[in-house]
């Protein structure tokens, strides 16, 4: 019956070849490690916004007399209401710690080097979206910090020459921030950003299928046909996308191998993720800032704007350069620089178990600037901030610029010819 | 490697404590010690909130009936001693003062403390209320420690007295209210108890739910993770 079912099926839509092509019978490498478990993560943080945020919707009103009250009604009379909200707004906090932290991985294993380079783009695509996605999101509760967080982020529009003014008028759609822009965000929040970023992952994972998994040794698991004896060769059934191609060494199936990995990461991640959205939903006045819970007011000034933690570090390099626009290109340059990271890179060895010390001490203190930007953005303004700042920003650019240079000629460890797990 | 944790973690203490400090504007607080299961405290709390408060300040997010059934309150008994506003009990805790009047006599209009507690913290209420001292420059004869020249006349002023200020900003202990020093922090205890409440009413389902889904996640993990041993138990 079944059987039938899935035959008729088949005949007009190829959903089983689908399933092993992407799941049964994708070639995933065995010796995945615990930071391959953030695409995972991000996905299922996705669709954790997406549903809670649909149910939201159903009792969220977006304008701006209603838009404060309307939160506070669903966190006191919608049943279950409260638990919706903070899924939603832990949510978003945790969906930059798992993009963040699945970045890093790609940093590490060079996962963004060829043939990898649009999967990476993507990804960054994915990562620019998010940022538009939260941002708008953050206007919605109308709180007051939601209000000014956004005025000092659309202001920064107004530095570009010539048509800054009227460009920011148009993105606010009034002479100040309005119930106007509230509702042209709650537009874009919760129909055109969710769709591109839904259509971007669609695509991210097809490119990733494509030219298939990188892994913490940075070796490629497909050899060319005819180049490994049939007993060497992976012993499991891989779609003939693969194997008509390439002879696939070190690899298994992700379902159900990773499948039920994965599932053991969703339940550790989901304890974290649970601690932190029951005890602490607040998370320290990081996920949920204190001066939101007053509604939006043009005349009252929150005493330090700080945007949310994890616009932090874009924050700190745009608040360091004196001037406004030159602050600003300073900020979406440090975005860009990101995804020209493939091009940065001109080694051929991929992981970081192969690369040079150099290459190890540059990571470092990449990751140690990006951090230090992030905290410097939730804090106020002081001239030692700014030294530190100006210091760390040198890091997070000079990781690019050192890596341009040393990459071309960096003396590599020798690469083994096979995973050993 | 140890250390660079260590110095992480005590980068981040420094930070957290920093923004703390910043939030009270640099003014030691007091501790409340609130205990939102103590629903004697909540319900003395709202009654005193209602006197002294409500005339003033709106908890225009909260309905009474809800305040009821949390608080453990009789509907009958809550329409005859908490309602005086002639307000049905499904209708929001507001008031009739006019916001535009109310901005003529304070300077500013009293504002809604619904989510007082999470704007400022329990602690920063606790504490507020118990710094009002006198200053003749100020129109309602009282300034505040905390909140420096606000609007607010001292309202619980015959329940604690009022203190006065030397030189060097020592406040001296309230003279002349109808409670003692220690019986007046019970009453501004349990006031704040209350506005801990109505700032977010369903704390406490939330964490007894969160000690149940953890339960059920630690038990999920395990067969999580025995499932997946047995899976991998051949890949080598």
């Amino acid at each position: 019956m079944l059987a039938n079912f899935m035959a008729w099926i088949d005949k007009r839509l190829p959903v089983t070849d689908a399933w092993n092509k992407h799941l049964a019978q994708y070639p995933a490498p065995k010796n995945f490690n615990f930071w391959y478990f953030f695409g995972s993560l991000a996905m299922l943080v996705l669709v954790n916004q997406i549903l809670t945020g649909v149910w939201l919707t159903m009792n969220y009103e977006p304008s701006g007399e209603g838009a404060f009250a309307s939160v506070e009604y669903i966190m006191r009379d919608v049943d279950y209401g409260w638990l919706l909200r903070y899924m939603h707004s832990t949510g978003a906090s945790a969906f930059f710690i798992v993009v963040y932290l699945h970045m890093m991985r790609g940093l590490m294993y060079g996962s963004y080097q060829k043939p990898r380079e649009l999967l990476w783009i993507f990804g960054m695509l994915i990562f620019l979206v998010l940022m538009a996605e939260a941002f708008m999101g953050y206007l919605l509760p109308w709180g007051n910090m939601s209000y000014w967080g956004a005025q000092v982020i659309i202001s920064l529009f107004g530095a570009i020459p010539i048509i800054g003014d009227d460009l920011t008028l148009w993105i606010r759609g009034d002479y100040v921030i309005s119930g106007a822009t509230l509702n042209r965000f709650f537009a874009l929040h919760v129909i055109a950003l969710p769709l591109v970023l839904v259509i971007l992952v669609f695509l991210h994972i097809l490119a990733l299928h494509e030219v298939g998994s990188n892994n913490p040794e940075g070796i490629d698991i497909k050899k060319p046909k005819g180049s490994i004896k049939p007993e060497d060769q992976s012993k499991f059934k891989f779609h003939k996308q693969y194997t008509d191609k390439y002879d696939i060494v070190d690899a298994i199936p992700f379902h159900p191998y990773y499948s039920v990995k994965d599932i053991m990461g969703v339940a550790g991640f989901l304890i974290l993720f649970c601690w932190v959205m029951f005890f602490a939903p607040e998370g320290g006045g990081y996920f949920m800032e204190a001066p939101n819970f007053e509604p939006a007011n043009g005349l009252k000034t929150p005493e330090h704007i700080a945007p949310v933690w994890y616009f932090g570090p874009f924050y700190t390099i745009l608040r360091i350069i004196p001037d406004k626009l030159l602050g600003a290109v300073g900020m979406f340059s440090a975005i860009i620089v990101l995804f020209l990271l493939p091009w940065f890179d001109r080694g051929v060895v991929k992981s970081i178990k192969y690369r040079s010390k150099l290459h190890l001490c540059n990571l470092i203190q990449f990751a140690i600037s990006f951090i230090v930007l992030g905290v410097l953005g939730t804090l106020p303004a002081s001239p030692t901030a700014n030294l530190i700042g100006t210091i760390a920003t040198f890091g997070y650019f000079g990781f690019f610029v050192a890596l341009w240079f040393y990459s071309k000629n960096e003396k590599c460890k020798p690469v083994p010819e096979r995973v050993s797990h | 490697m140890k250390n660079l944790i260590k110095a992480f973690v005590f980068g981040l203490a420094t930070v957290v404590s920093m923004s703390a400090l910043a939030s009270s504007g640099g003014v030691h607080l007091d501790h409340a010690n609130n205990d939102l299961t103590d629903k004697e405290s909540l319900k003395k709390g709202f009654q005193t909130y209602i006197n002294y408060c409500l005339g003033c300040h709106q908890l225009q997010y909260q309905r009474y009936n809800r305040t009821f059934k949390d608080l453990g309150i009789e509907e009958a008994d809550g329409v005859e001693n908490y309602m005086y506003t002639g307000d049905k009990p499904g209708d929001h805790i507001t008031n009739t003062m006019s916001k535009k009047e109310a901005a003529k006599w304070f300077g500013t209009a009293p504002p809604d403390l619904t989510l007082e507690a999470r704007l400022r913290s329990p602690d920063w209420i606790y504490t507020y209320l118990r710094s009002f001292y006198m200053d003749s420059e100020r129109p309602f004869g009282v300034n505040n420690k905390v909140f420096k020249d606000v609007g607010m006349p001292h309202v619980l002023q015959d329940l604690q007295g009022v203190s006065s200020i030397d030189e060097q900003g020592n406040v001296s202990p309230a003279m002349g209210g109808s409670l003692t020093t220690e019986e007046y922090d019970v009453v501004v205890r349990d006031l704040t108890n209350f506005l801990e409440y109505v700032g977010e009413p369903s704390k406490l389902e939330r964490k007894s739910m969160g000690v149940n889904v953890l339960i059920f996640l630690f038990i999920f993990f395990i067969v999580a993770y025995l499932l997946k041993k047995e899976y991998w138990k051949d890949i080598h």
